[in-house]
């Protein structure tokens, strides 16, 4: 799933420092899975700018709304009733989310209340790392279904730079070296030959080097 | 030949090749480049130039080459995927090679977290392997990547670095013999302070016939004091120095200490020498260049052998 992290407080007020009625849409998609802008935040959040404000002397009136996702056009449809009533729109949906909103409402400011960081798995509660930068071209089959683009920092496609020490990456001991995984499964696994094998250079043009993607099924389209 | 370097000639004929390093300076004043090439130029076959080495801005590696080509010296560009994608990698190769910069050495580089631009987007469009293959591509085939035909092929020789020293160590060699595969004709290893943990390697370097194929410059680097051994030991990644060393170093006075260092260092080109399919040194004496035509001379390097 995506997964975000809360931006500052002190950014976010600024961001809405100029306005006294705002919508907070909060979004019930990957951002919620990973607690940072489900039902519960869009509470906690719209609370803590409400007393900010107060204590400001500059009262704010926020509309709390959640979306089932915010990167549906039928579910953004929901609040067109009450948009034009508010100042601004602050969304702690995934940066598509932000942005789908402020493309459905292009007359109404649309704010991001989050960071979006990364495509990435729960590792336990309360941890979150990443998994996938979708470069559009998978590869996970040739490196024992860990991805070097993601997890090696240089995104090095043929085995581990020299500064892989003792299982870790160079750039900070508390990475895994993404190539020390992968060598460590494919031996497990006896298929170590995969490595001796060049994975050629790569196509860019699949990733967003290529510009914005976009998939059209025509099967599916209506 | 591939190219019409020296480093090439001298070690096609099977001499025991001596390189060395210069680190260009954060500026623009070519003098710094010139000093430390007239240094050791005597004593070298060739001399690397880093290309802004562990990410710190520098002066760039194709302007120092062509400084020290100025010299009469034979030079080898590093060149590391980190800042250029191929377009800008491909462009450099043929600018080098029309001004007789004809020995580049592959590499990934440094991750930009260790440089003074830490918040600098790293390229990586290439990895180290994909540079041997487009170098090679660009001389065997005078094609481009994209596939065009380069008109005025360049020469060029081509080198790529070996790591014995980081993990997985079993992974080692088989990164290496990729790096062969791909088109590298000779390595330079990073610094051996464990020698050990080098004759191992070179062991698997030997039981797939690599030291046939490639010539391996061994790397030693003088420790200049406790303080640096130290350093290399805790903080750079991917370089091992064994604890007995640092003991030996400890062991003398303080003042003695960069004559320690160097007795270390001449002692390891010894022992490396003796080492089957090693074909030379590659002495990177780190901001301690006038060092090295009094390594290479107690080592018995010296003279270098006269070639065409």
């Amino acid at each position: 799933m995506i997964i975000g992290e809360g931006k500052p407080i002190k950014e976010v007020l600024s961001m809405i420092e100029p306005y006294s009625k705002i919508i907070l849409a909060g979004c019930r998609g990957c951002v919620t899975v990973c607690s940072v802008g489900g039902e519960k935040e869009v509470g906690i959040l719209a609370s803590a700018i409400t007393m900010a404000r107060e204590k400001e002397g500059k009262p704010i009136e926020i509309k709390e709304v959640t979306l089932e996702r915010q990167c549906d056009p039928e579910y953004l449809e929901q609040i067109r009733g009450i948009v034009d009533e508010y100042e601004a729109i602050l969304s702690i949906a995934c940066g598509a989310g932000v942005q789908f909103m402020a493309e459905k409402y292009r007359k109404t400011p649309v704010y991001p209340g989050i960071n979006t960081k990364f495509i990435g798995v729960t590792e336990e509660q309360g941890v979150w790392s990443e998994r996938c930068q979708s470069c559009g071209d998978c590869k996970l089959h040739l490196t024992g279904g860990i991805c070097p683009i993601t997890r090696c920092a240089k995104s090095l496609l043929n085995g581990p730079c020299g500064g892989s020490s003792r299982g870790k990456c160079e750039v900070n001991p508390e990475i895994d070296c993404g190539w020390q995984l992968i060598y460590d499964t494919l031996k497990e696994q006896g298929r170590l030959d995969k490595l001796e094998v060049i994975i050629p250079i790569n196509d860019w043009t699949t990733s967003r080097d290529g510009g914005p993607r976009k998939i059209i099924r025509e099967d599916l389209k209506l | 030949m591939t190219s019409d370097g020296r480093l090439e000639k001298v070690l096609e004929r099977g001499e025991f090749a001596v390189t060395s390093e210069c680190g260009p300076p954060r500026g623009a004043d070519p003098e710094v480049i010139r000093k430390k090439g007239e240094l050791i130029k005597n004593s070298v076959d060739a001399i690397n130039v880093t290309d802004n080495q562990t990410s710190v801005v520098r002066m760039s590696s194709f302007s120092s080459c062509l400084i020290l080509k100025q010299l009469g010296v034979d030079p080898v560009m590093q060149m590391v995927t980190r800042d250029r994608n191929r377009i800008a990698i491909q462009s450099d190769i043929l600018g080098a090679a029309a001004l007789g910069i004809n020995n580049i050495l592959c590499l990934s580089g440094d991750h930009q977290k260790f440089g003074d631009h830490s918040t600098a987007k790293n390229v990586y469009d290439l990895d180290s392997m994909h540079l041997i293959q487009t170098v090679k591509r660009m001389r065997d085939e005078g094609k481009f990547l994209g596939g065009d035909e380069i008109k005025g092929v360049p020469k060029l020789f081509i080198g790529a670095a070996a790591n014995p020293f980081a993990d997985p160590f079993e992974f080692r060699v088989i990164r290496l013999a990729k790096k062969v595969a791909a088109g590298a004709q000779f390595i330079q290893t990073q610094c051996i302070f464990n020698l050990d943990r080098f004759k191992k390697w070179m062991d698997q370097v030997r039981d797939r016939g690599l030291h046939e194929k490639v010539h391996i410059l061994g790397g030693v680097t003088p420790l200049k004091s406790l303080g640096m051994a130290n350093y290399m030991k805790k903080m750079v990644p991917g370089m091992d120095v064994p604890d007995e060393l640092i003991a030996r170093i400890k062991g003398v006075d303080k003042e003695k200490r960069a004559e320690e260092g160097i007795k270390i260092c001449v002692e390891t080109i010894q022992q490396l020498r003796e080492i089957e399919g090693v074909h030379g040194v590659h002495i990177m004496a780190i901001e301690w260049e006038e060092m090295v035509p009094r390594i290479a001379e107690e080592a018995g390097l010296l003279p270098r052998p006269k070639v065409e």
